[in-house]
């Protein structure tokens, strides 16, 4: 199976799109790391580094956007949601200016840079922003159809990518629906709803759940908002409990979300694997997944925990 | 410049002053002072500078001003309403519930207003986002954008210069507002910023000092502002906060407070008195 970072997927796909689409590419002194680099060799005139000013560069994004232009930003979550937190709020969110923020060095597989790099708070500081779509790919393929989507879809755009390399999960023939959800397992017993990193994850604990026996449904929520909550009511009426699994703290991010429709919509246990609000730490990513349970084997335990309670 | 152009300016900008009183008076809460001491340089730039339609407020090849400092808000409803952009009348629901005039420039629901601002330091980024995107359309409007002199010790005001400065925006005029006041006391007490010109002048800028109530000195300093080539333009007006009102000029206390009907009729009753000067 395929392997590639989010954030790799996303500068290929940049620079690919920006042959069909006229917009313009800003970064704060990381396009090695963004990958918008790759773009900047291919349109050195339509990329503008904006230098180490992360609020700036919101500003200066929305200003572009009010003449009709176009503007893809980029730098690291921590410093585009966590930073740039009010910009976007204000000078993006606030106006519905056509902003499309791609965030890289998502959540905890940022690694050995440690707590201040690794930003699990950012789908939640984006998704109470009115108007804002939040999207958290899961593959390469995911990757390249959400930031399409995003160039021709009208409104600001929060796009989640991650620096560590991740499997495909979806083949090349992958059609991207924004708001509607991926089932890429059917199952009875338990419904594993993933976004992001954590997608591949819940494949592999729904194999080992099939191993004991349960049949685990698997939901890839790539948009975070809109909701998709149609399938949702699905997953808490037909099997009765739900697992949500995302690399973000289990506060207000896709277990927050989820919790909040399904209570709404057709409440069923709902437990969240995520970052039990904490801040992360030094380390190489497999053991810090392991450290953070972010971990086929703690989605496994969870599944049969949610089991558990629907039949108490 | 002509006497009689002169006279007309000072007249619109009376006019706009009382716009000011009167919205601000009717929302019984806003910020006078800081818009006040804007009136003679917002007039100025719609009446003279800019190029820009009322009828179209949103055409693509207009001049954009970006208030930067949006608590002046009363100020640009006024020059806007003075233009034709809004009926005058409307200036009474300023901040009332299901107004389009909100408490600070909404450019979604108000014609003519290019930029949504309040939160100090934003506006001037976007306005560096207009400029560098017209150069990248290789497009002849020019952005004027109005900083307040408080405003100014945020931090990203100078990332804003700074990006401005790198990017070579001579299409950038910046307008510091100078009046010395904000919340909480003087400027130079709360956080002294000063001084501006050589502080513009070491981020690269043109810098032109200017007294912001003397229509020949704004104008000779919007040419030049035009005349520059490779760099944005400061122009550094020094105001006096609450001008035109006598109690309120250089008053603290009028930052951020409504005069009451008494105080209202004695602003009125002043300005009225200089539109018959």
């Amino acid at each position: 199976m395929a392997k590639m970072a989010t954030r790799e997927a996303y500068g290929n796909a940049l620079a690919q799109l920006g042959e069909k689409y006229d917009f313009v590419v800003l970064d704060a002194d990381l396009a090695a790391a963004t990958k918008t680099g790759i773009f900047k060799k291919k349109y050195p005139e339509r990329f503008f580094d904006c230098g180490i000013q992360e609020a700036n560069m919101m500003g200066v994004a929305a200003g572009i956007a009010t003449t009709g232009r176009i503007p893809v930003v980029s730098t690291f979550a921590m410093f585009a949601a966590g930073r740039a937190y009010e910009p976007i709020r204000n000078a993006i969110g606030y106006p519905h200016l056509n902003v499309k923020i791609c965030a890289t060095h998502a959540g905890i597989t940022v690694g050995e840079d440690g707590a201040t790099h690794q930003c699990n708070e950012d789908i939640a500081l984006m998704r109470t922003i009115p108007g804002m779509t939040v999207i958290c790919p899961a593959d390469q393929a995911e990757t390249a159809a959400a930031l399409e989507t995003a160039l021709t879809t009208d409104g600001p755009f929060y796009i989640r990518l991650g620096r560590f390399a991740v499997p495909d999960v979806h083949g090349e023939d992958y059609r991207f629906t924004l708001g509607k959800s991926d089932l890429l397992r059917a199952g009875t017993d338990v419904t594993v709803v993933a976004t992001g990193f954590m997608v591949h994850l819940a494949l592999e604990a729904a194999e080992k759940l099939q191993e004991s026996g349960v049949s685990a449904r698997v939901i890839d929520m790539h948009t975070v908002k809109p909701l998709d909550r149609d399938a949702l009511l699905a997953a808490a009426k037909e099997t009765g409990a739900i697992v949500t699994a995302e690399e973000h703290s289990v506060i207000g991010g896709l277990g927050g979300a989820v919790s909040e429709a399904v209570a709404e919509l057709c409440p069923v246990p709902v437990l969240k694997v995520g970052l039990n609000d904490t801040f992360g730490r030094s380390g190489n990513v497999p053991a810090l997944l392991e450290r953070y349970g972010l971990t086929s084997d703690q989605i496994v335990q969870k599944a049969l925990a949610a089991i558990a309670m629907k039949r108490s | 410049m002509e006497k009689s152009k002169l006279s007309q300016l000072k007249k619109t900008a009376t006019n706009v002053r009382i716009g000011i009183i009167e919205s601000v008076h009717s929302a019984k809460s806003g910020h006078p002072g800081g818009s006040l001491s804007i009136a003679d340089i917002l007039t100025y730039l719609y009446f003279e500078e800019m190029h820009i339609d009322p009828a179209d407020p949103k055409a693509p090849g207009r001049d954009r001003l970006v208030l930067s400092k949006g608590h002046a808000a009363p100020a640009l409803y006024s020059v806007l309403a003075e233009r034709g952009y809004l009926p005058k009348s409307d200036l009474l629901t300023l901040r009332k519930i299901d107004s389009y005039l909100q408490g600070h420039p909404d450019m979604k629901h108000t014609p003519g207003v290019d930029m949504t601002t309040g939160s100090l330091g934003l506006g001037i980024s976007a306005a560096c986002g207009m400029a560098l995107s017209a150069k990248i359309g290789n497009e002849p409007y020019r952005t004027y954008a109005i900083l307040g002199d408080g405003e100014s010790e945020e931090g990203q005001v100078w990332e804003a210069l700074m990006f401005a400065s790198h990017y070579h925006l001579d299409n950038l005029c910046v307008i510091l507002d100078w009046n010395g006041l904000q919340i909480d006391g003087p400027v130079e007490q709360v956080m002294n910023n000063t001084p501006y010109a050589e502080k513009f002048a070491s981020f690269g800028y043109e810098v032109v000092s200017v007294d912001a109530h003397d229509f020949e000195q704004l104008e000779k300093a919007f040419a030049k502002a035009r005349q520059t080539k490779g760099r944005p333009t400061a122009i550094i007006a020094k105001s006096v906060k609450g001008k035109g009102v006598s109690f309120m000029e250089n008053q603290v206390g009028w930052h951020g407070a409504a005069p009451n009907d008494e105080q209202y009729e004695q602003a009125m009753a002043e300005l009225t008195a200089a539109l018959k000067a």
